[in-house]
């Protein structure tokens, strides 16, 4: 017997069930993510925008504070994603046992994970966007594309929130979340062109950034604030796709096997 | 897998597994498990730890997935049709799977959408909800600051939150002191008065015989002995059972004759028991001596002769 007849097609109820457990969550702790969300980028663009600017006028033609602006939306898009999707999916799966209980209800695997991380990739999306605002408030330029960027931000923290849900699946405890943080999520964040060009990496560096979501966010987020390039944006939209479709194969057969024995 | 699960289970029944095998590694913990249960009843699934119970229980939810056999769950067959299943029946699980951070109401208005109860009827759900765990007025209560007793009928009442059919409840009274088991006795046994089909995991053997209709005896992953609490005891323990006390030495003696007379005997600390000692002859009644205390077999003796574990 096998579990491949478990329904496969999504259900809303069973999508705004777990919609509903996320946001009585959020309407607990959303002062402190908001809290955040908000002085993080505010303080990132003071110590980059105006230390590191102090010495470098500009990169790739733009203000070197422009520049950090558009980047730590990246980094945020990052740290708004996998950090939740590790911590929450290790403390609701092996000390509160939180899928145990929603799993015995009328909700799939694929759906829970799929509800978890929309609603994670959303609340980056919105969130995630603040540093432009900030950035605002320090000088940059306002643009249309500036609205297609919580979109930008919403498909990068989807894959990544999935990245982070598999590595909680994966991990034996959860003090091995450090590994994955020091040897992945700082590269990640590092190697995207946040707060340096991507120019002044190495060669192999540059090539393996295609890999990395991060990367193609903030190439995404510069070209809606500073003019698209449409070929270049396909091919980044693609990246982060990419990037999701392995990421979302992962983490479902991983919990499949931690989950449904 | 050889069987037809379509056809396993027959209107009356709310549940069926039909030579359930589900094995971890090597390990077999259900072994070609066969059990039907009517609906309307509430069957005891009494056994040791590690006799299959928990495993059972997430065979039936699709938490865990069978390598062979059948299941048919309120008619639907599992892991299949596992979700509508699902959607009709509650769990109530014998870990603590609340969430501390959210309130009484929150815990239950979350299950109340997980479970789909219609909008329109989902504050009475929650409120009938609240009621049913004895915390009215607590509703704003975090459900970290509650105590081990409200935590358990929350997490009974959790399960019951969009009126199930059929009712999991696993292990349901573990851990807790006399006093809340008495409590949560009274809500179990509601159920059972108001027609839900229950069936109850339980290593407790006054839980069972105090709440079940029917019990089934699980060991090594399968059902070793099946019916009312009362017919289990006359079937595997008789009319009556003499209880010795003695030194070692003086139990092994009485443990021999009882033996010898072809009787099942329990050894329970400085006593010995012999079961079905109505069919002593007569030589080894005098043989045994005048020093036992007859009693009335229990459900106890039963469990300790079939699985030869002590019970809590």
């Amino acid at each position: 017997m096998s579990d491949t007849g478990r329904l496969r097609r999504f259900e809303g109820a069973a999508l705004r069930g777990v919609w509903r457990y996320e946001a009585a969550q959020f309407t607990r702790y959303w002062k402190p993510q908001t809290f955040g969300a908000l002085f993080e980028p505010a303080f990132m663009l003071l110590a980059f925008g105006y230390g590191v600017g102090s010495l470098v006028a500009a990169v790739a033609g733009i203000s070197y504070r422009d520049f950090v602006a558009t980047g730590v939306v990246g980094t945020a898009a990052l740290f708004l994603s996998v950090f939740p999707a590790m911590f929450n999916g290790y403390t609701r799966r092996v000390f509160q046992h939180t899928y145990d209980a929603v799993l015995a209800a009328p909700v799939d695997l694929h759906e829970l994970l799929a509800g978890e991380t929309v609603w994670t990739a959303a609340r980056a999306g919105v969130f995630g966007s603040a540093p432009l605002l900030v950035g605002m408030v320090f000088g940059l330029d306002p643009a249309p594309g500036m609205l297609l960027v919580p979109f930008i931000v919403f498909a990068t923290a989807f894959g990544l929130s999935l990245f982070g849900a598999w590595t909680a699946a994966r991990v034996a405890s959860i003090n091995s979340l450090d590994y994955v943080i020091t040897g992945v999520v700082t590269p990640l964040m590092l190697v995207a062109g946040t707060y340096f060009p991507m120019s002044s990496l190495p060669g192999w560096a540059q090539v393996a950034a295609h890999a990395n979501p991060v990367f193609h966010c903030v190439e995404l987020v510069r070209h809606a604030v500073f003019g698209f390039r449409p070929l270049a944006d396909l091919g980044h939209l693609a990246g982060i796709a990419a990037f999701a479709a392995v990421a979302w194969t992962l983490a479902l057969r991983t919990l499949r096997r931690k989950l449904i024995a | 897998m050889g069987h037809n699960v379509t056809s396993v289970t027959q209107q009356t029944n709310a549940l069926a597994l039909r030579g359930v095998v589900k094995r971890f590694g090597d390990r077999a913990a259900v072994d070609g498990l066969d059990l039907t249960v009517e609906r309307g009843v509430c069957l005891g699934l009494l056994g040791p730890n590690g006799a299959g119970k928990s495993t059972t229980m997430r065979l039936l939810t699709g938490q865990a997935v069978a390598d062979e056999g059948a299941i048919e769950v309120l008619g639907f067959p599992v892991p299949r049709e596992s979700k509508r299943a699902r959607a009709a029946m509650g769990v109530v699980p014998q870990q603590d799977n609340l969430d501390e951070e959210l309130t009484v109401r929150e815990n239950l208005e979350v299950f109340a959408h997980l479970y789909r109860v219609p909008r329109g009827g989902r504050a009475a759900a929650v409120a009938r909800a609240v009621a049913r765990a004895r915390l009215t007025g607590r509703e704003r209560t975090r459900v970290g600051d509650l105590s081990g007793g409200m935590r358990r009928r929350l997490l009974i009442a959790r399960g019951l939150v969009h009126d199930p059919a059929l009712v999991l409840l696993d292990e349901p009274t573990v851990g807790l002191d006399p006093q809340v088991r008495a409590e949560l006795w009274g809500l179990i046994d509601g159920l059972r008065a108001a027609g839900t089909t229950v069936l109850m995991s339980t290593h407790y053997i006054e839980e069972a015989e105090r709440l079940a209709d029917d019990c089934a005896v699980m060991a090594r992953g399968r059902v070793i002995a099946r019916g009312a609490p009362s017919d289990l005891v006359a079937r595997h323990a008789g009319k009556q059972a003499i209880e010795h006390h003695g030194p070692p030495a003086r139990l092994a003696e009485v443990e021999r004759i009882a033996h010898a007379a072809g009787l099942p005997t329990r050894r329970t600390g400085p006593s010995v028991t012999v079961l079905r000692a109505e069919e002593l002859p007569p030589s080894a009644l005098e043989a045994l001596g005048a020093d036992g205390f007859v009693r009335r077999p229990t459900l106890e003796d039963v469990f300790v002769i079939l699985t030869g574990e002590r019970v809590e």
